[in-house]
């Protein structure tokens, strides 16, 4: 079988299983957001923190809970690496540098997991299983729950996910309760999936065990080193939750992390199963599973045209040491082979998710560009659990506000209009990443410093690939991916420092935006729907909304992609 | 006569042509389906009028009001010293030049638009010349100047004064030249009481003696708040513009960021850019295009609906107009023509339709009400009876129609012809022992029911008195509503007939004339409820009004316009006021709002559109020196760095100028659904907005080419 139709037909396996558990997940989410019963284990967690998990919470107060669970969870964090040299467990690593664990600690809770060390050199169990991998869980649970609040904005009353009888009055400005969208996030969905998906793993030989650091002999001499943990259950949240960060630095190149082409495939579809479903959910919560329909077309034209795109590059292999070697096989396994390994770096760039299963610095220089635009759009197509769709319907709104005026009507989305301050939001969320990434990059280029970092200088002819690894490292930050690209020593404290604050700032900023925004649309009468509205789940508007995307994050990103990529492929 | 007879009023002007309207069918119901909304006519000569004004608005604190033209300015300036810096650099200069004129190119667009306001402007400020009034001090007259005017100053006004300002009319009635607010020169009657009491401030009393209470300050009169609206002294920023231009500062941003932070990257690849490159650069992604057009689009928008002789109160009403879902139309000179026509002349038994024809012609020349008139056209039209004139007959006596008798005919040649009421028509043929056929009250039943008036035609000769037939009377609708309403419908809007009659009649009306709803026996509280329980479900609403009690209903509404000839109550409620007072305008006025939205949507999409062939031209210019393959970008194969950003530069100010025309006239617009809309207005200015610029740039590189000394 010839390598193109191997990755052909591992897409056609992974959109048919997606396909698959589309349509149960996406309810039972959308269940899980609006029910009104607690489990009993809910229950204990909601006595032990001390919420009430069925007061209604307007945006200020949503938003909150949201910094301060965060801020605490980074403290938390901070501390348990800096105090990791006292601790049990830590397989006799020393404590992290305050730099490498503010950027760690940023990392992980902004649902980034941008690592700027070596798992398997650095982070002992305890910090692996108790900070890290619950960092996984509750930061993208926290992702999903912001999500479901901009849900509520624009459905109101029916989708508040509150106990006993909801007001008549839907226009509280009630968000439902971040505590217990929280809480159901992890315990109703992202924990019975972890145990399935970890059984799986551990099943196609991903390691599960607490064992010490083993010492092996190589066939050349010399000894290797290699570590046990608790990786498959780490690997299968690092996946699920869109967070990426490996129990090894190898990440899922590993292969105690992803042992062979069906992990391989298994892996990209927890990539993608809960930001592509979440579609469905958000359809089912305002009442026209139509409108999550279009929403999903947008996500999927563009997920699937970044992969052709990068198949296609890939495979095309230019360059005589390429054509040699029959493919872009550098930097790639070869137990996933191109195919998987495209599919893989596209689905993890488009999902802010950065775990990897290959080095994305060794693709061809269009592959690198494709998985730079592809953070660049702002991890929406299907984007982070939670994240994605947010920032999916915030480009919606831009959309619909430009298309809108076209109709003659003033914009509205779903029932409700968007006026000066629902744009205002939105255009402060754009704003957000855009001046993260080209703000730190730019400095950095300026830094001799910063500058002493890059692997691939103008000296060695490469400096089109060097700038690409710098403004790599902050768009992976900034749009809280945590891929690397490799080639940039980024444990320094000019990099841990502004890499952290370019997570922090990316993750949390935009939330804010969009929680006054879901405030600012629960408080709006929706209007009626005429003929003379503007068709959001029609296919016209999903296609209109993938061009604004396009040539908004295009035009933003044009001249650094020049500079970057294009100046290296074209060369 | 059971239909109302209303006297001929001289102020009721719905089929007048108004002077100033050349491009307004003002019969409205005229065009069938609606037709596109036109626009002003647009004259390069404008442009060179309005230099001076592009000139002053370069001040920065009146730039500033719109950021994206802000930032250009400032390019320009900064261009301008660097090139003053290096007086040899011919580039430098061009391109200095050429962002200098994308500035006065979108001041001009705005002074274009405001320019066509002031004209206007100065015919109304003519009639605001300082008047003397005849204040009433009790009983004694005293002479004061209009200016010292209070609220609820009593003055008298005689033929010849010009009214001191705006009021009700308290006492006596009197014929007014409204023309220099209306443009109409055909005088109106305005009296006390009643729904035509209001005058307005500069219009001048042409016969009669009326006293006037004053009832607003000098100053804030309905003519001082024309003059305000049409010069747009008085604009104020839409809250839909106010969002347009929060996106587009927000776009602007990013782009001065992507420009601010490229210099460092390119000092890394080893191709430091110049200034003058990079704020050309700039000034070509920001969306100056939509910057450069919006005011000009919100005050041509304003000044169409002035150039149909209807003034908003305000731009937020006219977005709005463009927003609404429910429309709620007069039945009487919006559905109908104002008054009922005869339509059929139906025999008894025992008697033919030429017969009633006849009769009835005969007995309505002594009728001068246009049910009468109507009556005589129908003789002639349908069987072919020429009208005879009431001198023709001689010895003829005739009995004209009075609301005491209800009846109108002749008695000649021993004849007796009547017509009339069917009440008044029997009690006649009774009184003189004739007979009413039997069939006679089952056809007028079978009329009133169809949602007609039954007239009884009877005859007393020598065969005696008798009942001949019936004529029915029909509320006319006007030619084209079913399929105006039909478009209304495909965009979304839902038409409510508004009558005092009853359900029945209103139910065949309505039926006939294809709207989606009525509301019969409508009392002004019936109105209010309607909207109300239109508006709780998130609808907008507008409707037309000129009674003092439907002033609550247009103050409620979101739209509400007011008919000019209406009471001060009215006009002070509604937010748009109707010169001609017609309100089929309600329709038009929906158009336009929803053109002005769609117009502001058009260009921003064009404008952002434009920006990809931008960066095809520019980019390889800026780069391809330090990374040759870049070069592969050049797909216009453009001359030569230079002349690149310089094309792209003229192109970026030219379209500035070559749009002025569709932002003032609007795009085209057609009642169609949003879907379709959406469908060709994306093609046109979206895909559009793409390849323009590749075209344009390249054309403009090749004459540049021709040049030496560039590229």
């Amino acid at each position: 079988m010839s390598p193109v139709l191997a990755g052909v037909l591992q897409l056609t396996a992974l959109i048919a299983a997606l396909a698959l558990v589309y349509r149960p997940l996406g309810d039972h989410m959308a269940a899980v957001y609006s029910s009104p019963k607690h489990l009993r284990v809910e229950k204990v967690i909601y006595r032990c923190i001390g919420a009430d998990p069925n007061a209604g919470m307007r945006w200020p107060a949503y938003l909150r809970s949201v910094l301060a669970f965060s801020a605490a969870g980074m403290l938390f964090l901070y501390l348990l690496q800096r105090l990791q040299g006292s601790l049990p467990l830590s397989l006799g690593f020393t404590s992290i540098s305050p730099d490498q664990a503010f950027n760690t600690a940023a990392s992980f809770v902004a649902n980034t997991n941008w690592q700027s060390y070596s798992g398997e050199q650095a982070m002992g169990h305890v910090v692996q299983t108790a900070g890290l991998a619950v960092q996984n869980f509750v930061s993208a649970a926290t992702g999903m729950a912001v999500a479901v609040a901009l849900i509520r904005g624009f459905a109101g009353v029916r989708a508040r996910a509150r106990g006993g009888a909801a007001d008549a009055d839907g226009r509280t400005g009630d968000l439902g309760n971040f505590w217990t969208d929280l809480v159901r996030g992890v315990t109703r969905v992202l924990v019975p999936i972890a145990v399935i998906g970890a059984i799986v793993l551990v099943a196609c030989g991903a390691i599960q065990n607490f064992s010490g650091i083993h010492g092996l002999g190589q066939f050349m001499g010399g000894t290797q080193q290699t570590n046990g943990g608790a990786v498959a259950s780490q690997e299968v949240i690092k996946e699920l939750g869109t967070n990426g960060g490996g129990y090894f630095n190898a990440n899922s190149a590993h292969p105690f992390e992803n042992p062979n082409g069906f992990t391989n495939l298994f892996e990209i579809f927890l990539i993608l199963v809960i930001p592509f479903s979440l579609t469905r959910t958000f359809g089912r919560l305002i009442g026209n599973l139509r409108q999550g329909y279009a929403i999903l077309a947008a996500m999927g034209i563009i997920w699937l045209g970044f992969t052709a795109l990068m198949m296609w590059t890939e495979f095309a292999h230019g360059g005589p040491a390429l054509q040699a070697a029959g493919a872009a096989m550098e930097g790639k396994e070869n137990r996933f082979g191109i195919g998987g390994s495209a599919i893989f770096s596209v689905a993890t760039t488009l999902t802010s998710t950065g775990a990897v299963d290959s080095f994305h610095s060794s693709f061809t220089a269009f592959g690198g560009g494709i998985q730079l635009l592809g953070m660049m759009l702002g991890e929406i197509a299907p984007g982070g659990v939670g994240s994605g769709l947010y920032g999916m319907l915030i480009m919606a709104i831009i959309a619909v506000f430009i298309a809108g005026l076209m109709v003659g009507r003033t914009p509205e989305y779903l029932g409700k209009k968007i006026g000066t301050r629902e744009i205002k939001l939105a255009a402060c969320y754009l704003l957000v990443t855009p001046t993260l990434v080209l703000g730190f990059t730019a400095a950095s280029m300026v830094l001799p410093d910063a500058l002493g970092s890059i692997l691939n200088t103008k000296a060695l002819g490469a400096g089109p690939h060097g700038f690409s690894e710098v403004l790599y490292a902050f768009t992976s930050g900034a749009n809280n991916n945590g891929s690397a690209f490799g080639g940039l020593n980024a444990n320094t404290p000019w990099y841990n420092t502004t890499i952290g604050l370019a997570m922090l700032l990316g993750r949390f900023l935009p939330m804010v935006f969009v929680l006054a925004l879901a405030g600012s649309l629960a408080g709006q009468q929706p209007v009626p729907e005429t003929a003379g509205t503007l068709r959001t789940e029609k296919p016209l508007f999903a296609g209109l909304l993938v061009g604004t995307i396009l040539i908004i994050s295009g035009l933003t990103y044009f001249p650094a992609l020049a500079l970057g990529p294009l100046a290296e492929g074209l060369s | 006569m059971t239909a109302p007879v209303k006297p001929e009023e001289p102020g009721s002007m719905s089929t007048a042509t108004p002077t100033r309207a050349p491009h307004e069918d003002v019969s409205g119901g005229n065009r069938p389906g609606g037709g596109p909304v036109g626009g002003g006519l647009f004259d390069p000569r404008q442009l060179i009028a309005s230099l001076p004004d592009a000139l002053r608005k370069l001040d920065p604190r009146v730039m500033i009001s719109s950021p994206v033209m802000f930032v250009v300015e400032v390019g320009a300036l900064l261009t301008t010293i660097f090139a003053c810096l290096a007086p040899t650099d011919g580039f430098g200069w061009a391109i200095a030049a050429w962002l200098w004129l994308t500035v006065i190119f979108a001041n001009l667009a705005e002074a274009v638009a405001e320019g066509r306001g002031k004209a206007q402007a100065d015919t109304l400020r003519k009639a605001k010349t300082d008047t003397v009034a005849r204040r009433l001090n009790g009983t004694a007259e005293e002479s004061v100047p209009g200016t010292d005017l209070g609220i609820g100053d009593l003055v008298v006004c005689e033929a010849g004064d010009i009214i001191p300002g705006d009021g009700d009319v308290v006492e006596g009635v009197a014929s007014v030249d409204e023309s220099a607010i209306t443009g109409e020169s055909a005088p109106v009657i305005r009296e006390s009481g009643g729904d035509r009491s209001a005058v307005t401030g500069g219009t001048k009393v042409l016969s009669d003696r009326v006293v006037i209470k004053i009832t607003t300050k000098p100053g804030e009169t309905f003519i001082d708040r024309m003059i305000n609206l049409v010069e747009g002294a008085a604009r104020q920023k839409t809250p839909n513009e106010i969002a347009l231009n929060i996106l587009l500062a927000s776009l602007t941003i990013i782009f001065l960021l992507a420009v601010v932070t490229l210099q460092p990257f390119a000092v890394y690849a080893g191709a430091r850019q110049s200034m003058t490159v990079l704020l050309a650069l700039l000034v070509c992604l920001i969306p100056t295009t939509i910057g450069a057009l919006l005011s000009a689009i919100g005050i041509a928008g304003m000044d169409r609906l002035v150039q149909r002789n209807v003034l908003a109160m305000s731009g937020r009403a006219v977005e709005a107009a463009g927003d609404i879902s429910t429309l709620l139309l007069d039945k009487t000179g919006t559905i109908t023509l104002g008054n009922r026509q005869a339509a059929e002349f139906v025999p008894v038994r025992g008697a033919t339709a030429a017969e009633v024809a006849d009769a009835a012609q005969l007995s309505s020349l002594a009728d001068e009400t246009p049910e009468g008139r109507s009556v005589v056209v129908l003789a002639k039209e349908a069987y072919g009876l020429r009208e005879r004139h009431q001198g023709e007959l001689v010895d003829a006596e005739w009995v004209p129609f009075t609301a005491q008798t209800r009846m109108s005919g002749v008695d000649v040649d021993g004849r007796k012809v009547r017509k009339g009421a069917t009440g008044s028509v029997i009690a006649w043929v009774q009184e003189r022992g004739g007979t009413v056929a039997d069939d006679a009250a089952q056809l007028t039943d079978t009329i009133s029911q169809a949602g007609g008036t039954p007239l009884l035609v009877a005859v007393e000769d020598e065969n005696g008195a008798r009942v001949l037939g019936v004529i029915h009377l029909k509320d006319v609708v006007k030619e084209g509503m079913r399929e105006r309403f039909g478009a209304l419908r495909s965009m979304g809007i839902k038409t409510v007939m508004i009558t005092g009659d009853n359900p029945l009649t209103a139910k065949a009306i309505a039926d006939e004339a294809g709207v989606d709803d009525f509301l019969a026996e409508a009392t002004p509280e019936d109105k209010m409820a309607l909207i109300k329980r239109e508006q709780a479900g998130g609808k907008l609403v507008a409707m037309t009004g000129d009674g003092t009690n439907d002033a609550p209903a247009l103050a409620q509404a979101d739209v509400g316009v007011a008919m000019n000839t209406g009471t001060s109550a009215a006009k002070e409620a509604g937010n748009m006021v109707d010169l001609d007072s017609n309100p089929t305008k309600l329709i038009e006025i929906v158009e336009i709002g929803k053109q002005l939205l769609i117009t502001r949507g058009a260009l921003t999409t064009f404008s952002i559109a434009n920006d990809v062939a931008k960066y095809f031209a520019i980019i390889p210019a800026m780069f391809a020196a330090a990374y040759p393959g870049l070069d592969t970008l050049n797909i216009m194969r453009l001359s030569g760095p230079h002349s690149a950003i310089l094309s792209a530069i003229i192109f970026n100010a030219l379209i500035i100028i070559a749009l002025v025309p569709l932002a003032l006239k609007g795009v085209r617009y057609r009642p169609v659904s949003a879907d379709r809309m959406l469908r060709r207005n994306l093609a046109v200015y979206g895909i559009g907005g793409l390849i323009a610029p590749f075209i344009g740039i390249k054309a403009i590189d090749l004459l540049l080419s021709l040049i030496p000394g560039i590229g």
